[in-house]
This record gives structure tokens, sequence and C-alpha cells, in this order.
């Protein structure tokens, strides 16, 4: 009897040691750090944002109407549209870029390429991915705008909107290759054996059996793509220059909403001026932009991904 | 009547051999131009890295010649390695901002680490499968979506402001962390997703309670994933620029960081000081700054390549 008491004490002991509720306490909330990290991104930046919006220098209307971004100059407009253009047009470039590079090396790479060559081939877009993006701006810069666009478009400036896009976009090749490929290769083998015991080429199957069904991965990829390109910083601050003007010229610099925190961050921002407010209405105004996007992207990837499982 | 069949056949042939012909050159174009795409892809890496170290590689030789007149020249990796920052393009070393990186490194393993396995952990084998957990992993997709600026934001309005680490590297290596955890936290669930459950229903079917067979067990045998993922979480931290920006690491810093409160630069940050100098001769040094920079990184992707094949169980 006593025994048994003694067994299960011991057991009971082994059960609740306090070491064990303190780790489980603790990898409880580091999971919910998750969501403590994106409710203090949305509140930082809400507040200082209206902070922005209140003051009287700043009107929400000349937030959205104006046509000049100068927050440092002795009359500032903030006209957030000059940056928004210029992000997109940046973006779309780099889209024109990764979205052919990306889906075709994704084709070539699930379809035709055998396994050899994608041994070699996927590492060396999986370094493309890790280079960091100082070096991309750098040779953004110092060799696509003097080797690439300034021998071609003669009379393009040094920062220039077309060499940063270029840039950007090789940055996201890996990102649309990669996730193109992922889906890709989660269509079932029977569709591909199917199209080819019909008689149809491999281009043929490629393109109107695999890439259809692939499609909803393929587009997820290149809305994350886009949404990558957005949030891209240092390579347009290195490379994009900053005319605060609104333009729609590839040759001229741009002034896109990244660089624009980059450089207002520079300049001497003590808290609480509407310098330092901008930065978090740039910052929410971006926020929302990828927010959108991402989840657009997954919507779609879930949305359709379950047609062949 | 015979002769017209024979021509109707002869005329079908040649042009199913048409349509052949056609379609092989349709399809050989086709793969003409996947092999294009994939080339641009890698020589673009190639011009890239072969840019970097032509012009960088003169900078770290011991030949290394300059027009400005200067006493001190930097002139190979060691002294590079460990001088300090100059406002002459020979003399400037990058041993701050050197320093500054292995400070971040050491602080944003040691915060990353925990936490990012935690997180890891409970999510994969104590969470209930409800909304809140859903709603949890919905959080962490989008948190890795968030563009790196955005967090340099956050740290800037966190930790450099509300809790009164000022322009640290403290701040600096924290504002890091929030921007990997996401990307640890996913890796490591990958790794304990990898651990069979007949590893689990093993050791609750000899009787050890479901904590002991996740900590003493399941953990164990997913440690070389977790640990891999961490070092290619770290590796994207130390390449980042942006959110460090808003830590002041851009402001002059030329001296070592010796306590985390302290001021401090980091290699991406220096490169992009650098970048900013007109002269060629900066070019040089900023290559050379990129040629430290990516070895860093190739050494660490090895080292995760290297623990991935060398510990990882094959269940």
């Amino acid at each position: 009897m006593e025994n048994e008491n003694h067994l299960r004490s011991q057991l009971t002991k082994t059960i609740t040691r306090p070491i064990e509720k303190i780790v489980k306490f603790f990898i409880t909330a580091s999971a919910f750090a998750a969501i403590l990290i994106s409710i203090s991104i949305v509140f930082t930046l809400l507040t200082e944002a209206i902070n922005f919006f209140q003051d009287p220098a700043v009107t929400f209307k000349g937030y959205f109407t104006a046509t000049r971004w100068t927050p440092t100059f002795q009359n500032p407009e903030y006209g957030v549209i000059v940056l928004i253009s210029s992000t997109l047009y940046i973006a779309v470039i780099a889209c024109l870029i990764s979205f052919p590079l990306g889906l075709f090396s994704a084709i070539y790479l699930s379809e035709f390429a055998t396994k050899r060559t994608r041994k070699v081939i996927k590492p060396v877009l999986e370094v493309l991915a890790g280079v960091p993006t100082v070096v991309f701006g750098y040779f953004a810069l110092n060799w696509i705008t003097p080797n690439i666009i300034q021998r071609f478009i003669p009379g393009t400036g040094v920062f220039n909107a077309l060499s940063a896009g270029i840039a950007v976009g090789i940055m996201i090749i890996p990102t649309v290759a990669s996730i193109s490929d992922d889906a890709l290769n989660a269509v079932p083998n029977s569709l591909r054996n199917g199209s080819l015991a019909l008689g149809a080429t491999r281009r043929i199957t490629s393109l109107k059996i695999m890439f259809p069904a692939a499609l909803s991965g393929i587009i997820a990829s290149f809305i994350l793509g886009f949404s990558r390109a957005i949030g891209e910083t240092m390579i347009v601050t290195i490379a994009g220059g900053q005319y605060p003007e609104l333009n729609l010229d590839p040759r001229s610099a741009m002034y896109t909403i990244t660089s624009s925190i980059v450089n207002v961050s520079l300049g001497d921002t003590p808290h609480g001026t509407t310098a330092y407010n901008a930065l978090f209405a740039l910052g929410i105004t971006l926020f929302i932009m990828t927010f959108i996007l991402n989840i657009g992207s997954d919507y779609v990837a879930r949305k359709y991904r379950k047609e062949y499982e | 009547m015979l002769l017209e069949s024979t021509e109707k056949n002869m005329s079908n042939k040649a042009f199913i051999t048409g349509k052949k012909a056609e379609n092989a050159i349709k399809e050989s174009l086709f793969l003409f131009t996947l092999y294009i795409c994939v080339t641009i892809a890698i020589l673009t890496l190639m011009t890239l890295i072969y840019d970097v170290l032509s012009t960088g590689i003169t900078r770290l030789t011991s030949d290394y010649e300059v027009g400005l007149i200067t006493k001190i020249q930097i002139d190979n990796p060691v002294d590079f390695l460990t001088s300090l920052d100059s406002r002459y393009p020979d003399r400037a070393g990058i041993g701050p901002a050197f320093a500054g990186t292995v400070w971040l490194m050491i602080i944003v393993v040691s915060v990353t680490f925990p936490f990012g396995t935690g997180a890891a952990i409970y999510l994969q084998e104590f969470a209930p499968k409800n909304r809140l957990t859903r709603f949890i992993e919905l959080n962490l997709t989008n948190l890795a979506g968030v563009p790196s600026v955005i967090y340099g934001l956050l740290g800037l309005a966190v930790f450099v402001r509300l809790a009164g680490f000022g322009r640290s590297v403290l701040s600096g290596g924290l504002t890091l962390t929030l921007l990997i955890l996401p990307v640890v936290i996913v890796a490591s669930r990958e790794a304990l997703k990898a651990v069979p459950d007949t590893i689990r229903q093993g050791a609750l079917a000899l009787g050890s309670t479901k904590f002991q067979a996740v900590f003493r067990q399941v953990v164990p045998s997913a440690i070389p994933g977790m640990v891999t993922g961490m070092v290619l979480g770290l590796s994207r931290a130390i390449g980042e620029t942006a959110p460090l920006i808003f830590m002041g690491a851009l402001t002059y810093v030329n001296y070592f960081p010796d306590t985390p409160l302290s001021g401090f630069t980091a290699i991406p940050i220096q490169v992009y000081n650098w970048i900013g100098y007109p002269q060629a001769e900066w070019k040089e040094t900023a290559s050379a700054g990129i040629i430290l920079l990516l070895g860093l990184l190739l050494i660490m992707n090895s080292l995760a390549i290297f623990i991935r094949n060398r510990y990882e169980k094959d269940f």
C-alpha cells in the first residue's frame, strides 16, 4: 500500500514538474508573439500616421492630390501619388523582366530539365535569391546603368527607373521561378502522361495542359513577386534616384515610397516632427498595398489548389 | 482515276510532313526560348559576381595603387577587415562594420533561436486545431511578406523610442529578430513535421508524457533541421540594410561597439555608404566590402548545407 502510494506520488511528480509548466508557458507565449508583432506593426504605424494627418501643414486631401513630394522644403508638399506612381512604375518594369524569365525557367525546370541539370540550376537560383539587395543596388548603379542602359539609350541619367526596375526584376526571378515550379510539380503526373500519350508534343503539353493546370500557383507567384517589388528598398534607393515630381519617363530618376522613407529618415527627423510622422504615413501606405497583394496571392493559391488533392 | 487518287495522296502526305516540320521548328524554338530564359538568370548572377570580384580584388591585393596622395594604404584582406573607416578610399577599412555585424549576429541568434523554435514546437506539437491557431498561422504567413523597411519603422518606434534602447546595436539586433522570426518558425515547423509519428507514438506507448515525448524524442531529432533554418534566417538578417538605417547605423560610426547599447554600423550599411560616394576609388572599396559580405553568406549557407547533410536523419 505504502509502496503504491509512493509510486503514485512519483508519477504525479513527473507529470507536474514546474519546469514543464514554465517551458509550456514560454513556447505558448512565443507562438502568440506572432500576433503581437502584427498588432504592434499596425498600431505603431497607425498612431504616428494619425499624428501626421492631424498636422495643420498636411491635409488628407493634399496627401492624395498634390503632385510633389517635398517634405523637407520650405513650403512642404506631401503628394503621395508621386511616390505611389513611381513605386508601381518600377514594380511593373520589374514584373516585365521577372514574370517571363521566372515562369519559363520554372517550365524548363519542371518539364524539360533532367534531374542532373535541375540539381545544378536550382541552387544557382537559390544563390540569386540570397544575394543581399544592397549588392543588387550596386550592380544596378555600377553595371546595368553604364553597360546596358546608357549604351542602348544614350542620354539616360545615372539614376533612372529603368535600371532600378531591371535589377528589382532580377531579384524576384527566384521567387517567381520557385513558386511556379512548385505549382507545376504539384500537377499530377497522370495529366502530363495522358497528354503525351494522346500524341501532344512536349511544348503543347507544357503550354496547353500543365500551364493551365498550375495557373493558380503561377498567378500566386506573380502577385507575390509584384508585392516584393513594391516593398523593395535598397535597389530603388541606390539606383532609382529621388525625383520628387510626377513623371512617367523610364529614363529619368523616380522616387518610390520605400526610397523616400529611407531618405526622410536620413535627414534630421527628431521625434514628433512632421517629417518623422510622414515616415509612418508612408509606412502604412506601403503596408496596406503589400498586405492586400499578399492576401490576394494566398487566396488565389488556396482557392484553386484543392482541385487535384 | 488512279492518277487522281495518287495525286491526292501525295499532296496529303506533303501536307502532313510540312506540318510535322513546322511542329518540329516550333518545338525547338520553344525549348530554345526556355534555355535563353534560364541562361539569362544564371548569366546575370555570374556577371554580378565577376564584376564585384574584378573591381574589389584590386583593393585587397598588395600591388594596389591609387591616385590619391595618402600615406597608409590598405592593400590586404586582414588590414581591410580590422581597420577603421576613413575619408580616403584607400585607407578605409571595414573593421567597425564587421564588428557590428558580429554583434548583430550574436543578438539575433540568442533571441531568435529560443523564441523561434519555441513557437514552432507549440504550433506543431501542442496547439489545438482551432481558429486561434489558424489565426496565428495566417499571421506568420503575412509577417513573412511584410517589407523589411516596415520592420525598420517598427523597430524605430518600439525599441529605439518606447523601450529606450536608443539607436544601438541592441535595437538593431532585436529589429532583425522580428524580421526573421516568421522565417525561422516556418523552417523549424518543417523540421518537426519531418519527424515521423512513429517516434511520438513509440515514446507515448512506453509511458512517457506528451511533454517528455516531444522534448526528449521529437525535438532532438529535429534539431539539425532547426539549426539549418536558423542559419538560413541569420544569413538573411546579415544582408539586410533597410531596417538598420533607422537604427542610426548610417551616421558616421567609426568605433568598435563595446556594449549592446553603443552605436554601430554593419557591413551592408557600410557598403551602402561607400556606394554613395561618386569617386571611382570608392567603387573598389565598396566592391571589397561586397566580397566580404558575399563570402560570409557563402560560409553560412555552406554551413547550413553541411549540417543538413551530416546530421539530418533519414526516417
